[in-house]
């Protein structure tokens, strides 16, 4: 019965959906059209942007590698397609690739909903999910996301983000970060275990040379609950860019 | 305190060059145009002044250096700000405005009673003047005073497309001066508008280098005290707002011009001691409120908008974006004079000087402290009992919208839980700051009113955003999403206008003068733009007795391209 968690997440995500018709109306139909009767001059209501948070080598105990985790997003305030994107290359591997395609509208003044499907692409088995979350901005000015997965082989899998931006001055600033990953089913072709699987957090001090570049250091430290030995528990120096245009 | 020493990269304050254009624009300003040399002194002359029934504008791209950086801007007849349009009450003029550029474009008649057709506006007005094209603007001139023009079409306000009109009225002014200079004031960005607009999008404190840090919380401790310091700041983090969110745009990428002059270029109007100077200042800014001041020397404020007010003497007046205020003032001494306009968040200033001699430069003062947005300013402090004028029986919201359905928009952060009358305040930052300031409640119509009826209909109109989505608009939707508004023609109607956001909104009614409820009764003072304080609630009355359709927007560019715009109907 590997089919039923898909199809469970699939049933979720059409409800999910469902629900990202607002509650306020989007549209005056069609007296919006009398608001302009010599055509619609207003300006771009198109934007896009694409952030590489962590561009970052991350160095110590004989597991040194790139970590990347960006995101790009296209369309309007409404309407919007994301693309994310993270993953490890390190010691001849990459792992921990995980790739989504999201569409979000916004349900509330701070968050939006996103749907989509997951991809998770690296040196290791590839795995296919359904991807249902939400992402914005809690109290305290907290960037935090939570998402729910429903995998090709009937896993069921769930992740959440949170960061903060403490400036210290107007262009250093320091950032905690965490991600953790969470599993119902042990994947071994993936290394990974159920429960809380993988915990990836780390602590930044970039310096906004401008908004959009910012190299930084920090820490990163990460747990793979699948993993024994020295790869288990790793505490990293890092050393990176976050940029975006 | 200075202005640019936490800015986006090393920022020279080069005089302005000003490129002299070819024979024609052609389409490509750059290759024809000669160019002064860095940082050479400009004659301190006010751009060109035509005179009118019949006038002809050009509108072309001009390449421009305002920073030490070579940008393209958009001019009128070769010019930044265009050159003033002086025409006279009673007479019917005709404006023929012909495209150069490589995009559509408009001239918008602000602050003018003219027939819809007239007034500019792509979509409502008509089709837009297309590349290559001409349009013969054709109108009667029925009032006098201070004005101006500008696009309206993309961004184009924002590269330079904007000029003084100056309407001589019938009857003479009932103030009398010597001298008359126009000091239009303007923000320039090196940046496309359209990448601000961008960026904003994509982090709405893009701009802003004056945000509390730990560095600035020692500070507060020290001041304040470390519990209040860190229930403010809890109390902010909470509501994710940010009490230092005082403009969008900021002088970390503007530069800020008085008649196309940067502070260092320094605009001079020369005097003659003893003379009256009428100083008509205009704020054609995309997005900078300024307040203004001229150290030494007092300011009768003689008109608002262009509508004559019984004279008011302030130190210092605050101009919001698309209002122009008529001063006149006596220097005595030949001394040079500085008109200092800070921008409201105090990250740069407009400058120019007021001199008997060319050369002559006054003291610049210090920039003020920035302020904070207060709780008051959220909705939040305890004046309860002023909410009773919220509940106005009669009111009802042009969208049909109450505060529950509001809350229920995702475009929608805040709405004033006690919005307050608050045109008797200077406005953030100028409250208490030791000078006498304009406030709303000092403008009083010279003339009674002409018009004393009731209106018979009152309409509601929410100002909501939401900050972190950087979303505007009215009632909680943007353009794209309203209805638009329909008034029957000869009807007298009141909009109340609610400031829901922690910004200030200055609200612009094409088509009409609108008379301010502000105390003045029987002298309600005209205005054609009213700037919404944070936590306002304020109402004004006007007589839709001019058919068509009209624009009804924020003039701050980028929130009315970000949906702060609906469409009047009167018919």
């Amino acid at each position: 019965m590997s089919w039923r968690p898909g199809r469970l997440a699939l049933g979720g995500a059409a409800l999910m959906l469902g629900m990202m018709a607002p509650a306020y109306p989007q549209s005056a139909g069609d007296e919006a059209q009398m608001a302009m009767p010599f055509g619609d001059p207003m300006g771009q209501q198109f934007f896009s942007h694409a952030t590489l948070d962590q561009f970052e080598e991350r160095i110590g105990a004989g597991h040194d590698g790139l970590r990347w985790d960006g995101e790009a997003w296209a369309g309007s305030d409404s309407n919007r397609l994301w693309i994310k994107s993270e993953g490890f290359a390190g010691g001849g591997q990459v792992t921990d690739g995980q790739h989504e395609l999201l569409y979000a509208r916004p349900v509330s003044p701070f968050f939006d909903l996103q749907a989509g499907v997951r991809y998770d692409l690296d040196s290791l088995a590839g795995r296919g999910w359904l991807a249902l979350g939400i992402e914005g901005l809690a109290a305290y000015s907290l960037k935090v996301s939570a998402s729910i997965y429903a995998s090709d082989a009937g896993h069921l899998a769930a992740r959440a983000t949170a960061s903060f931006d403490a400036l210290l001055t107007q262009r250093l600033i320091l950032q905690p970060q965490i991600e953790l990953n969470a599993y119902t089913r042990p994947d071994s072709a993936r290394q990974q275990a159920a429960g809380l699987s993988a915990i990836d957090a780390g602590l930044r001090l970039r310096y906004e040379i401008s908004r959009k570049f910012a190299p930084y250091l920090g820490a990163a430290y990460t747990r793979n609950a699948f993993l024994t030995g020295s790869g288990a528990d790793q505490l990293r120096f890092v050393l990176g860019l976050r940029a975006w245009l | 305190m200075s202005w640019n020493d936490d800015t986006s990269g090393p920022r020279r304050l080069l005089s302005r060059r000003r490129f002299v254009e070819g024979l024609t624009f052609a389409g490509c300003a750059g290759a024809t145009l000669w160019q002064n040399a860095p940082g050479a002194a400009l004659p301190a002359a006010a751009p060109a002044t035509l005179s009118g029934p019949q006038l002809e504008l050009l509108i072309g791209p001009l390449a421009v250096n305002v920073t030490g950086r070579r940008r393209l801007a958009t001019a009128v007849n070769g010019s930044i700000p265009g050159p003033a349009l002086r025409l006279q009450e009673g007479e019917t003029v005709t404006i023929k405005v012909t495209n150069h550029l490589a995009e559509p474009t408009s001239i918008h008649w602000h602050g003018l009673r003219l027939p819809s057709d007239q007034d500019g506006v792509p979509g409502l007005s008509f089709r837009g003047i297309q590349p290559g094209q001409s349009f013969s603007y054709r109108f009667p001139v029925r009032q006098g005073g201070t004005y101006w023009y500008h696009s309206h079409s993309g961004m184009q306000e924002q590269t330079g497309l904007y000029g003084a009109l100056l309407l001589a009225p019938r009857v003479a002014e009932p103030y009398a001066y010597d001298r008359d200079y126009v000091v239009l004031l303007a923000d320039w960005t090196d940046e496309d508008p359209m990448t601000v607009a961008s960026n904003l999008k994509q982090q709405s404190s893009y701009y802003n280098f004056q945000q509390r840090t730990l560095a600035t919380l020692a500070h507060d401790v020290g001041r304040a005290g470390a519990k209040a310091t860190l229930e403010d700041r809890l109390m902010w983090e909470r509501m994710r707002m940010d009490p230092t969110d005082l403009m969008d745009v900021t002088g970390a990428t503007y530069t800020f011009l008085v008649n196309g002059h940067s502070p260092a270029a320094n605009w001079t109007g020369l005097f003659a001691p003893g003379e009256k100077l009428r100083l008509r200042f205009i704020n054609a800014s995309a997005m900078t409120t300024f307040d203004v001041r001229i150290p030494g020397l007092a300011l009768s404020i003689v008109a608002a908008d262009g509508n004559d007010v019984e004279p008011v003497t302030v130190e210092e007046f605050r101009i919001a974006v698309a209002e122009t205020y008529d001063v006149i003032a006596a220097p005595r001494e030949a001394v040079a004079y500085t008109i200092f306009a800070q921008a409201q968040d105090r990250s740069g200033y407009a400058r120019a000087t007021l001199a008997p001699r060319e050369g002559m430069t006054g003291a610049v003062p210090p920039l003020d402290r920035p302020a904070l947005r207060s709780a008051a300013d959220m909705g939040m402090s305890d004046m309860a009992g002023m909410a009773a004028m919220d509940m106005t029986s009669g009111v009802s919201n042009a969208d049909g919208v109450d505060r529950q359905r509001l809350a229920a928009s995702p475009f929608v952060d805040n709405i004033a839980a006690h919005p307050q009358s608050r045109l008797g305040e200077a406005g953030a930052g100028l409250d208490g700051n030791g000078r006498r300031v304009l406030r709303y409640t000092d403008l009083k119509a010279l003339k009674p009113d002409a018009d004393g009826r009731a209106p018979v209909r009152e309409l509601e109109f929410h100002l909501t955003g939401n900050m972190e989505r950087w979303v505007w608009g009215f009632d909680g939707r943007k353009f794209s999403q309203a209805a638009p508004i329909h008034l029957r023609l000869g009807e007298r109607v009141r909009f109340v206008l609610i400031n829901d956001t922690m910004m200030e909104h200055p609200i612009h009614l094409h088509g009409f003068l609108f008379s301010l409820e502000n105390g003045r009764e029987g002298q309600l003072p005209l205005k054609h733009t009213v700037n919404v304080k944070p936590n306002e609630r304020l109402s004004f009355i006007y007589t839709a007795d001019t058919p068509g359709y009209w624009a009804f927007h924020c003039h701050l560019l980028y929130h009315m391209e970000a949906g702060m715009f609906r469409t009047v109907i009167v018919a």
